[in-house]
């Protein structure tokens, strides 16, 4: 009586292949790419020393190290936040806070979507005609912490809106209900309920920018720029009105641009930029991972 | 948390107050005008952009026949420069297409297996990777076509050089991946449990409640997490620059080395000078290119705003 009729066996089966299939489906995604990164550390070994980061590109690029292209990305990632995090977070705000839901708010996310998906080269050809061109500021890391906001101004506002609307809106009620204004609540109840949020969303940003390599192309990047190897000049070797080297460009000079580069070095300076981003990241995860588990309502 | 201060003082005098008011509404503006930003900077991307290519209507050196019809794109040429760019949009569409053709099954695979599957702390370390996934710079992909994928593709088939169509197209298909992951996933976990719990209750099993409710349910969210895929191949630019091959034919099988549009700006920007017809028309691909994406994203958000609507 309770025996399963044929019918019901190839329901059966056809359920468990398509979990098996969906399972290896991830799979075929999440292995590779271990696989390749694990491949690329592996080559890279014999080249990866404390000496590496420390020491300037020479020779040529043929020896050395990577300690400008370094800088040059801390430099571009510190100047791109400080432009990027307030627009974008005030525009966060706006959108979350303030805007009524009519067409023009409409615009305005649709705007945000846009901006975001705007390929990297039409950024970069927007920041040569802008901010190189049209402002004068020539190629520079300005320049190019310019264009980079722009570029990355649609993913703070984006995790910043999800992050305020993840906030009760019970909270704003109490606290309106205080007499308190609007920008009382958001400033008093509203940002530090969502600091968390917030600050995942900026460090992610920080992350792509020390990745990206198209909109600073043609806007500050150049292919060799050393700085000094101690002293205060090591450390902030870039004024903003020179161009400067980067780590993502600096591994496509390597690979395409330049002649009898090693490859044990070409692999080592891969490891190292994605070592430096997933360092970033993987650290904007795990706290998040903690503040969603510390959450206090 | 604190309460405002204000709210724990004696009444204020009639100019603390007024000038309260004024911080109030000056700080609101501020809010107000950094929100309208991103319209003032979409504006001003398609400004430059279009001005810098605007001379070529009426530049006798350039026709936008030629431009779209051409096959020919010789910039440089001694005798007559041709600037067609049909090679490359067939090379941006193939690349696209092909690396879509990988990532969606995968992508949506492994949505509704993080969705629906799986759950506690496996799901959690999947999620982590994929975003880690997204988090590999552009660069770094190249360099793994040109030095890891590319090798692969020769010794497997029958390709002349490593960096090809196929290659690029994995690399693209690994790169659009995490996004279509992710919001294939948020719209599968939008559908209400109550959809599935009826039709479990129904008798339907766990497939079969995916296939007939929750696909069908999710279908608009699962059509823009595709088409924000699509956009981000479309718009890839430095893996593709550095393994399709960079050749300015129609493509004729798999393995055939391409170029697309983002690549040949950034490879020729460099060298051009300023004003050339050959500048101008870089920049005229720029605005190809920002049509091309602004006409998927916004197919996409009319498509998730559909969801918003009968949902």
């Amino acid at each position: 009586m309770f025996s399963s009729t044929p019918r019901e066996k190839r329901r059966r089966k056809i359920e468990r292949i398509a979990a098996v299939t969906c399972f290896l489906f991830t799979m075929l995604l999440v292995v590779p790419v271990l696989a390749i990164l694990t491949y690329l550390v592996v080559r890279a070994w014999p080249a990866l020393s404390l000496d590496f980061i420390l020491e300037n590109p020479q020779n040529l690029m043929q020896s050395g190290g990577i300690w400008a292209p370094l800088v040059g990305t801390f430099c571009l990632v510190w100047l791109t936040l400080a432009i990027s995090a307030p627009i974008g977070i005030l525009a966060g705000i706006y959108l979350n806070e303030y805007a009524r839901d009519n067409w023009f708010t409409r615009v305005v996310s649709l705007a945000v979507v846009n901006l975001a998906g705007v390929p990297s080269i039409v950024h970069a050809l927007f920041g040569f005609g802008a901010f190189v061109l049209t402002l004068g500021m020539g190629k520079s890391l300005l320049a190019a912490s310019c264009t980079m906001s722009v570029m990355t101004l649609p993913v703070i506002i984006t995790s910043t809106r999800e992050a305020l609307a993840a906030v009760p809106i019970s909270f704003r009620m109490a606290c309106w209900n205080m007499g308190a204004t609007r920008w009382q609540t958001i400033r008093t109840i509203v940002l530090p309920n969502s600091m968390s949020g917030i600050l995942t969303g900026v460090i992610l940003q920080i992350s792509r920018t020390a990745g990206e390599t198209a909109p600073i192309l043609f806007t500050g990047v150049v292919f060799y720029a050393p700085v000094a190897e101690s002293g205060f000049a090591s450390i902030l070797p870039y004024s903003v009105d020179q161009p400067f080297m980067a780590m993502s460009m600096h591994l496509f000079t390597l690979m395409t641009q330049v002649r009898g580069v090693s490859e044990e070095m070409q692999y080592a300076t891969a490891v190292a930029l994605v070592g430096l981003i997933l360092l970033i990241s993987g650290g904007a995860i795990g706290l998040r991972t903690w503040l969603r588990n510390h959450r206090r309502w | 948390m604190r309460l405002p201060e204000s709210d724990i003082q004696p009444p204020r005098s009639a100019r603390k107050r007024w000038a309260m008011d004024l911080g109030e509404s000056s700080i609101e503006m501020l809010i107000r005008l950094c929100g309208w930003s991103s319209i003032l900077f979409v504006l001003m991307i398609f400004f430059f952009v279009f001005r810098e290519a605007f001379p070529l209507i009426g530049n006798s050196e350039f026709s936008f026949k030629e431009f779209f019809t051409s096959i020919n794109w010789r910039p440089t040429s001694e005798i007559r420069e041709t600037y067609g760019v049909l090679a490359m949009i067939v090379g941006t569409l193939s690349v696209t297409g092909l690396s879509m053709l990988f990532a969606v099954p995968l992508g949506l695979g492994a949505a509704v297996f993080l969705s629906e599957f799986c759950t506690g702390h496996v799901k959690e370390t999947l999620k982590i990777v994929i975003e880690l996934l997204a988090a590999i710079p552009s660069v770094v992909w190249g360099f793994i076509g040109y030095m890891v994928v590319g090798p692969l593709v020769v010794e497997w088939t029958d390709a002349a050089i490593g960096v090809n169509l196929l290659t690029s197209s994995i690399l693209l298909a690994l790169m659009s991946v995490p996004v279509i992951v992710s919001v294939g996933e948020d719209s599968l976990k939008a559908v209400p449990d109550s959809f599935r719990e009826a039709s479990v209750a129904l008798g339907a099993n766990r497939w079969e409640t995916i296939y007939k409710v929750l696909f069908p349910a999710a279908k608009n969210g699962l059509l823009a997490a595709v088409l924000l895929g699509v956009g981000r191949a479309i718009g890839e630019t430095m893996a593709v620059l550095m393994a399709t091959g960079h050749s300015t034919r129609i493509p004729h099988s798999l393995v055939d080395p391409i170029r697309t549009l983002t690549a040949t700006i950034a490879s020729e920007m460099g060298e051009v000078s300023r004003g050339s017809t050959h500048y101008q028309v870089l920049f005229l691909i720029g605005v190809l290119l920002f049509a091309m994406t602004f006409l998927v994203n916004l197919i996409a958000d009319l498509v998730v705003r559909g969801i918003r609507k009968n949902g």
